[in-house]
């Protein structure tokens, strides 16, 4: 079931004009910058299908941007985004791709500042619903809708449990978890999408311990 | 996860034997799945029930979209709704009037609640502020309307899709006449049996119907579909309410809406590349508002 909750039927409460082209397209630039943890310097953005036809007509580049300032769907700043990246010195460009991809709204992000890099794709499913299909080639299935932990690690047996025990203590139950690695024994990816609101001093937490390189939390 | 309903059958199985209405097995689904108190829910509803009663008031007022493609027929309509002489019926021509405010706000860039989506989201709030003046319904009746909405949404947008680029417009106007009617039968006292062949009716007059936004913007011919996603509704309600049934069951029409929009080219599908868009005028549109350049593209 990819829709869970009715307010995914009844809502978001957006600007217009259009839910999967605009409000989702907010929330694929939001939660990128969820990720990338703070407002990047510059964002280079691909755009595929259905994005990368009818863009311009339904605001889904300022909505983008708007999200990498950190707006939400229903924020009225949205409108303005391209001016208020300018002030915060945002740098940006869309890239429209013929190529085939498996849902017809899709985004990939590009995005960095002068100490780090992300690259992320987001697709839009329809009614202002994302999923973000694939961090820094690392392909996962994160709704967006929970609250979600990533934690980037070195590929060593004890790594996940601990990170599991960690979360046990703190009685945070995991509703899906996932683990990726781009090779055996190298960087890894664990996806961990939580039912409880995950206070700041878990992920502090979770940083200290062996093996772990990079942990960021997806707000609910 | 746990579920209460996965499809319309089990919907109107549960609610009829439970003796429950929808928008109560959608409630009580919600609290089991995200694990909030009712009352957050039906606050959280509310909200959205505001929100949808500003657009309409708001593109009451008149409003227009920066293209110059939309704007200004919802006070048309509610004008010509007001001299009494109607052909269709004022409730009709009302709900028609609020839906168009709704979407004209929308294209507009205003702030609407999507239902299921933005460019389909004048239907369930144009005919719930219709038929309010009919039958007085109490502020929770009518956050309940949104709920039976919801429900059959919710059931949509799993079992086939509620995206315009993915299974056309019958997807998206299409899927909010078929929850209006349902939401709109609720509200007259109708069964959840009926709830379900309302929106049977509803749904099988909508199939086929492609995404072809004139410039890819979300005005022409969104705003007008809308009108008429509403008009089916209140149409289709009625048909229920008087005892009319859908020959093939509801999840059967909704799983056709799924392979028939799989089946749709994709010069059909939110692309602007086909239909409305690519003819002539159409494409002329797109070139004023764009320039050449971008017409050239699509």
């Amino acid at each position: 079931m990819k829709f869970k909750s009715v307010f995914d039927i009844i809502g978001p409460v957006m600007i217009g004009p259009s839910s999967s082209h605009t409000a989702g397209a907010a929330r694929i630039g939001l939660v990128t910058r969820e990720l990338f943890g703070r407002q990047p310097k510059w964002a280079k953005v691909y755009l595929y299908g259905s994005f990368a036809e009818t863009y311009k007509g339904h605001g889904t580049d300022i909505a983008i941007i708007g999200g990498l300032l950190g707006f939400d769907t229903f924020d009225e700043r949205i409108k303005t985004s391209f001016d208020l990246a300018k002030e915060a010195g945002l740098t940006f460009e869309f890239i429209p791709e013929t190529g085939h991809t498996e849902h017809p709204n899709t985004a990939r992000l590009v995005i960095g500042d002068e100490s780090a890099e992300m690259e992320l794709i987001g697709v839009s499913i329809g009614g202002g619903k994302i999923e973000i299909s694939e961090l820094n080639g690392f392909p996962l299935r994160l709704s967006g809708n929970h609250s979600a932990i990533l934690v980037v690690h070195d590929d060593k047996p004890g790594s996940i449990a601990k990170v599991a025990s960690c979360l046990a203590e703190q009685n945070i139950n995991i509703g899906h978890m996932e683990v990726s690695r781009k090779e055996q024994g190298q960087m890894a990816l664990m996806v961990i999408e939580v039912d409880e609101h995950i206070e700041e001093h878990v992920l502090q937490q979770i940083a200290l311990l062996p093996h772990i390189t990079q942990v960021t939390k997806i707000s609910d | 996860m746990k579920f209460l309903f996965r499809n319309v059958k089990e919907l109107v199985e549960l609610a009829t034997s439970e003796n429950k209405l929808i928008s109560e097995l959608m409630i009580e689904q919600e609290m089991l799945v995200t694990r909030r108190s009712r009352e957050d829910i039906m606050k959280q509803m509310d909200t959205n029930l505001t929100v949808m009663e500003q657009a309409v008031e708001k593109g009451l007022k008149g409003v227009h979209s920066t293209s110059g493609l939309t704007g200004g027929d919802a006070v048309l309509l509610h004008n010509y709704m007001k001299k009494g002489n109607t052909l269709s019926g004022a409730l009709l021509i009302d709900a028609v009037s609020k839906a168009v405010a709704t979407n004209e706000v929308n294209a507009a860039m205003g702030t609407i609640c999507a239902t299921p989506t933005a460019g389909s989201a004048g239907v369930v709030p144009g005919t719930l502020f219709a038929v309010q003046n009919q039958l007085n319904p109490t502020r929770e009746e009518m956050i309940r309307y949104l709920f039976t909405s919801g429900a059959f949404g919710f059931v949509v947008a799993n079992n086939a899709s509620i995206s315009g680029a993915a299974g056309g417009c019958q997807a998206e106007v299409g899927s909010a006449a078929a929850m209006a009617a349902a939401a709109i039968v609720e509200m007259s006292g109708g069964t959840p049996q009926q709830c379900s062949e309302a929106f049977a009716i509803s749904m099988k007059n909508m199939l086929g119907l492609v995404c072809d936004p004139v410039a890819g913007l979300v005005e022409v011919p969104c705003v007008k579909r809308n009108a008429m996603g509403a008009a089916n509704a209140l149409v289709s309600a009625d048909m229920a309410l008087a005892g009319v049934t859908s020959r093939i069951p509801c999840d059967e029409v909704i799983d056709a809406m799924y392979k028939i929009g799989q089946s749709m080219p994709s010069a059909l599908k939110e692309t602007a590349q086909g239909g409305l868009a690519a003819t002539p005028t159409g494409r002329a549109l797109a070139e004023r508002i764009f320039g050449a350049d971008f017409v050239k593209g699509v």
